[in-house]
This record gives C-alpha cells, sequence and structure tokens, in this order.
C-alpha cells in the first residue's frame, strides 16, 4: 500500500489559488470552508515564498489523540479521515493541528460550530465509496476512482505533488538536483517526523 | 521609396545584431539560472522560521484570520498535555482527595457534636443565599460530570457503551456544559457579593489554623473560635471565587471562539480551564465531604437553612455572640438552654 502525502514545492508556488478554487468546486465545500488554502510568507520582500496548505494526514496524528470521541481513523493509504456521524464539534483537532486544517461551518457561534470538515485527501469518508450520502457528507471519492486529490492533478505549475511520499519525494529530490535549489518539503518535518533529504 | 524599403531591411538585421551580441554577454550568466542568481539565497526556510518562532504566519486572501498560520507546530505540545500530563493530573488529584477523605473518614471519622441539641434553631442561611448555593452546586456537578467526559469518557465510558451511544451522550454532554455554564458564572458573582464581607480575614483565623481547626482532635473539644465563616470555611469561598473566576474567563475564551485569542491563546485557556476544573473538582470533593459526611450538623445549615444553638457555639462562637448582641436570637435562646 502506498503512503499519500502532500508536497507544496514553494519554488513553484505562484499563488494562484487554483488549487483551492479547485477543492470547493469538486466537493461542493460550504461557504467560509477551506479544505486548502495558500499562505504567502514575507510578502512583497525579497524571498517570498507561498504555500499551500492542507491537511498533511500526519503520522501519528495530533487531531486523532486529542478528539474526546475517537471519530478520526488511518486508512490503508494513511490517509487521516473523519466521521461526521461521531464529530460533536468540540474544535479541540483544530488546537492541536500544527497546519489549521480542521474546518468548522460555524466558527463564532457560541461554541456550536457543527461538524467538523476538513481535506479527506479526496478519499471521502466512513460511508460506503462513491455514495450519494458519503459526497454529501465528504465530497467526492476521487481514490476510488484511482484518481489523485485533484488540487494537485489540476496544479499550473506543478508546485503541489499528492500521491506515494516515495515517489512525490522522488520527484521533488530529482527537480532540487536538476535546479540546484529548493526551500524544502514545507511541514514535513511536523507532519511526519521526516525531511526530504537531498 | 528605396530608402525606405532600405531601412526595412536595415532595421531587423541590426536588431539581430544586437540581440546576438546580448546573449553572448549573458551566456555565463544564464549557466547558473535564468535570472542569475540563486533564488533561494534569500527565500525563507521553514526551518529557519521554525527556529526563531513557534507558528509560521504569512498572508492569506480568505477572510478566516486563522488560516493565516501555516504552521504551528505547538499544537503537538497540546497533544502532548491533553493526552499525557492531563488525565494524570485529573486522577491523581481526584482518586487522591477521595482516598486522602476515606482514610480520614476511616481514622477519624466524623466530627461530633458534644454538646446535646437544644430545640433552638439559629438561621445561618437566608432562602437567597440557600438558592444561590444549590444552583452553583447543580451547575457545578453538571460541569464537573460533562468536563470530565472530555477527558476520561473516551478511556472509560465509550468501550462500555460503544461509540455511537457515546458519541451522542458527548453531543448533549457538551450543549450542558456551554449552557449551564452561565449559572454557574451568575451564581459565583452573587455568592462572591453575597458573602464576601463574612470572609474577609479576621483576627480568629490564625488561631483556628493553628488548631487545625479541631478536624484532627478525636475528642471533638478543641474548637477555636470563629465568626460567621471559620478560616477552613474562608479557604473554600476563596478557592471557589478565585477558581470561579479562572474558570468563568478561560470558559468565556472558549464559549466565543477565536473572538477573544488567537490558536496559542486558545490552548491556553484549555490549559487554564482543565487543571483549573480538575482542582476545583478536587475541592469540591473536600467541600461536600465536610458538609455532610464529616460533620455532625453541617449539611442542615445549607439544608433546612438553620441550625441548633449548641452547635453553633461549638462551632461559631463569635458569630453566636454577635447574633445574641443584635438581639436576633430567638428570645428563649436568649439564656443558655443547658
Amino acid at each position: 500500500m502506498a503512503r499519500m502525502k502532500f508536497l507544496c514545492d514553494a519554488d513553484r508556488c505562484i499563488e494562484c489559488n487554483a488549487c483551492v478554487t479547485a477543492c470547493k468546486n469538486e466537493h461542493d465545500v460550504p461557504w467560509g470552508i477551506n479544505r486548502r488554502r495558500v499562505v504567502t510568507i514575507n510578502d512583497g520582500k525579497p524571498g517570498e515564498r507561498s504555500v499551500s496548505m492542507a491537511c498533511m494526514h500526519c503520522t501519528d496524528a495530533p487531531c486523532a489523540a486529542v478528539c474526546p470521541v475517537d471519530c478520526f481513523y488511518t486508512t490503508a493509504d494513511g490517509v487521516v479521515l473523519h466521521s461526521k456521524d461521531l464529530c460533536i464539534g468540540c474544535g479541540y483537532c483544530f488546537y492541536a493541528c500544527p497546519f489549521g486544517a480542521p474546518q468548522y461551518p460555524r466558527v463564532a457561534n457560541f461554541g456550536s460550530r457543527g461538524k467538523m470538515d476538513k481535506c479527506t485527501f479526496c478519499s471521502g469518508g466512513p460511508e460506503a465509496d462513491s455514495t450519494e450520502a458519503e459526497y454529501a457528507k465528504y465530497g467526492a471519492n476521487r481514490l476510488a476512482e484511482g484518481k489523485l486529490p485533484l488540487c494537485a492533478e489540476m496544479c499550473s505549475t506543478k508546485s503541489l505533488l499528492a500521491g506515494d511520499g516515495e515517489i512525490i519525494a522522488a520527484i521533488y529530490k530529482e527537480r532540487v538536483t536538476q535546479r540546484g535549489y529548493g526551500s524544502g518539503a514545507w511541514g514535513w518535518k511536523t507532519a511526519y517526523r521526516e525531511d526530504v533529504s537531498i | 521609396m528605396r530608402v525606405m524599403r532600405a531601412c526595412r531591411l536595415i532595421s531587423p538585421a541590426a536588431a539581430a545584431v544586437f540581440m546576438a551580441i546580448g546573449l553572448l554577454t549573458l551566456a555565463p550568466a544564464m549557466a547558473q539560472s535564468p535570472s542569475g542568481t540563486n533564488p533561494t539565497e534569500q527565500a525563507v526556510s521553514e526551518q529557519q522560521l521554525r527556529e526563531e518562532l513557534n507558528k509560521i504566519q504569512g498572508r492569506i486572501t480568505i477572510p478566516d484570520h486563522k488560516a493565516a498560520t501555516l504552521e504551528q507546530p505547538q499544537g503537538r505540545d497540546y497533544r502532548g498535555f491533553r493526552e499525557g500530563a492531563l488525565p494524570w493530573i485529573g486522577a491523581i488529584a481526584i482518586l487522591g482527595m477521595l482516598l486522602l477523605l476515606a482514610v480520614f473518614y476511616y481514622i477519624r471519622g466524623p466530627v461530633r457534636m458534644i454538646a446535646r441539641e437544644t430545640n433552638i434553631k439559629l438561621l445561618r442561611f437566608n432562602v437567597l443565599e440557600r438558592l444561590v448555593h444549590w444552583m452553583t452546586a447543580t451547575a457545578f456537578i453538571i460541569l464537573a460530570v460533562t468536563g470530565l467526559n472530555f477527558i476520561f469518557g473516551k478511556r472509560l465510558l465509550m468501550p462500555l457503551i460503544g461509540p455511537e451511544a457515546f458519541s451522542t451522550w458527548s453531543q448533549w454532554a457538551k450543549f450542558a456544559h456551554d449552557f449551564v455554564s452561565w449559572a454557574f458564572m451568575l451564581g459565583i458573582l452573587i455568592m462572591l457579593v453575597m458573602w464576601i464581607w463574612d470572609n474577609l480575614p479576621d483576627r480568629y483565623d490564625a488561631e483556628w489554623i493553628k488548631a487545625g481547626g479541631g478536624l484532627f482532635d478525636t475528642s471533638d473539644t478543641t474548637h477555636p473560635p470563629a465568626d460567621r465563616f471559620n478560616a477552613g470555611q474562608k479557604m473554600i469561598f476563596w478557592s471557589v471565587m478565585i477558581g470561579g473566576a479562572l474558570l468563568s474567563i478561560s470558559g468565556i475564551f472558549l464559549l466565543f471562539p477565536f473572538e477573544f485569542a488567537d490558536v496559542t491563546g486558545m490552548q491556553w485557556a484549555q490549559y487554564v480551564h482543565a487543571i483549573v476544573g480538575i482542582l476545583m473538582i478536587a475541592v469540591i470533593i473536600a467541600h461536600i465531604y465536610i458538609g455532610t459526611l464529616g460533620m455532625e450538623g453541617a449539611y442542615e445549615a445549607m439544608g433546612s437553612g438553620t441550625v441548633d444553638l449548641n452547635w453553633a457555639k461549638q462551632h461559631h462562637s463569635v458569630w453566636v455572640e454577635k447574633q445574641a448582641e443584635a438581639g436576633s436570637l430567638p428570645k428563649s435562646a436568649a439564656t443558655p438552654a443547658e
């Protein structure tokens, strides 16, 4: 089995936000929820970099550990998913998540946030694959159709890579050796306790 | 016409020559990179940012300001606290207090009343005081049970009733915790106004503390003088006030997420709320013990609101004297009943 990961090559990201839009469209995500976002660091200064960030599907995920109702599970592909039927909207996963991935339909509404929503690596939830019930709660299940996450698939500069960790790390390494520079795999140290060594 | 044609031919040729020269001079620079410099020389590096700051923040184009935090590895510390330290703090504080009280009860037994009852009753807590006390008490018990559910529920209850039933219970527990908290906060406020004057330190406190309040005298004859509240009760009062204030403030931060704090502030609100909550539960267990099992005649004061004259003389001698001076004792109590 593959171990699915995201890798954002910050030297290629042009902050076009197409990954954000593609994600919203593919999964029919409600207003206010951003499963993926692009953050620009040192905006307007020399050395500015943009990074596209979503759930990194951590190894030993902090969200899963702090959940008071244990609604998270990790698939055989290493994707961290959760059950909206069990989620009580306590918000603890957001405090624990190093990447700000968990989203809630109502944020400041007297603590009644509603069910948590986050990136599913385009692989749905606990419902049967590619059913209407699954789509309504978690969005499209592209992995079940043999496709990779749409955000990375349609990235115009191929900055965002999604797929088996070893394969995307190899692609990134090859790029870095060829062009002679690279600002690293953002978030990998925190999410997977490993870096892409070049 | 001829001149014009010649010009048309010359200018592209001249341009080509210029461009060729340009390319030749730029060629060494292009061998390095298209712009002639290494683009990562000035670029921000994740490792450097993480070493300098505990969070990596940037600019975002969506209205959700929380999303501007790219990385907060401290989330792992929050997880370490919630899943590592907190259950231990909770278990040790609560089970430790229960064990301590059980041992104390087994060795020492309840504080008994030596003098016989007089049938003369003194009003100790009026209707408002009792109402506020029991409102706050009921709220606190609901908050304590639903709060502990967030720490111990998945460890103790979920294996028994299954994830679906546990999720339903936890959802209702969360709503109860969010809404009952207002009754608790109101109760704390009214208690502060109602009882603060009787809980200010006075000259009897030092002696009371020195004598351990007579708690460790198994003959039940040690009764240091005390006004309306003795030093022990004052300690309960002030721990409830300080603990209640900390719980209320941190609780409001949590009730209105990200209104008053960023993610670091929210984590701190949780640290304070969880630790103070646990300590308060331990303190209140001791309070319940001394108000019921631990002392004869103590429950009556908050139950019916009245206490026996001799009980009052034993435990709150100064208070009884002041009541007598003010002439607010029942008539038959003006002369000692013995």
